[in-house]
């Protein structure tokens, strides 16, 4: 994977959109792999029981779908550094399946110190599920 | 039970060390998606500079939220983990984690307030290698839902 020069960047491109599927198994495996082991994300009948439409997907699982999008999009995930969101809305994630779509557009350039700043759009079902979500990533 | 503002500027002992092995960071890479060899290939990870593979950038929740639990669990806290939704995430990186690391989560509690009846808690997680190098500072803000109950 080749990283994306920093010279090939301007305020205004565009990253993304990638279409993101998430079903039921992508959070039995992000629960595992991130600890997180709320029921809300893997338990349909838990996840009504407690005011939910069905199993919604980590906050953090959607933050980092979003993510890979900007690390594959700048070449080289160990260049991201800093990332931060704040979580709207749920992604609802029914027996067949959901998907969000990712897509960015580069905020910022400097070309001194070569962190380029990406705003994050995500949504799903066409409603955007996180805010101010921002993401510095360092080319050269 | 409210949230107890007389946490706020608390700093609780360090919590881990979390070993980061090659098997967890691929694990993580496909859950979220990714495909970059550099998570789960550790000669395109060195080839680009790095020890081991690396761990994908929203990983270190992994670890900040072991380090939460201390706080989170704290009964004197006044957190009811079942009223908790996530608010806000956000890393700062201070060089990717890879596998190999062992790393030691510190916790302070910057705020708490209430608004609309809920208690908006935000916390600052301090990840770093045993040895002392920084990796990551991740701030947290949970919203413990207010109401009945």
């Amino acid at each position: 994977m080749a990283v994306r020069a920093l010279s090939s960047v301007s305020v205004g491109d565009a990253v993304g959109p990638v279409t993101v599927p998430v079903s039921r198994e992508t959070l039995v495996a992000y629960a595992n792999a991130s600890g997180d082991q709320n029921p809300i994300h893997q338990d349909e009948e838990f996840a009504r029981s407690v005011g939910l439409p069905d199993v919604i997907a980590h906050g953090m699982w959607t933050m980092g779908a979003s993510g890979t999008v900007v690390a594959e999009w700048a070449g080289d995930a160990g260049r991201v550094l800093e990332f931060g969101t704040r979580f709207t809305k749920p992604v609802v994630v029914p027996q067949a399946g959901a998907e969000v779509v990712v897509e960015g557009a580069v905020k910022a350039v400097d070309a001194e110190t070569g962190r380029v700043t990406v705003d994050v759009t995500t949504t799903s079902d066409g409603v955007k599920v996180l805010g101010r979500c921002v993401a510095v990533v360092r080319l050269d | 039970m409210a949230v107890n503002p007389d946490f706020v500027g608390r700093t609780y002992p360090p919590s881990g060390p979390y070993p980061v092995d090659a098997a967890l960071v691929a694990d993580f890479a496909r859950a979220v998606g990714a495909t970059d060899p550099v998570h789960t290939d550790a000669e395109a990870a060195r080839a680009a500079g790095y020890a081991d593979v690396v761990a994908p950038p929203t990983m270190a929740v992994r670890f900040a939220q072991a380090t939460e639990a201390a706080y989170v669990e704290d009964a004197e806290a006044g957190i009811d983990f079942s009223r908790v939704v996530h608010g806000e995430e956000r890393f700062v990186h201070h060089r990717p984690i890879t596998a190999g690391d062992e790393v030691v989560g510190s916790l302070t509690v910057d705020q708490v307030r209430e608004a609309g009846g809920h208690a908006m808690v935000t916390t600052r997680t301090e990840l770093a290698t045993t040895s002392g190098e920084a990796l990551s500072t991740v701030t947290s803000l949970i919203v413990v839902r207010g109401g009945e109950g």
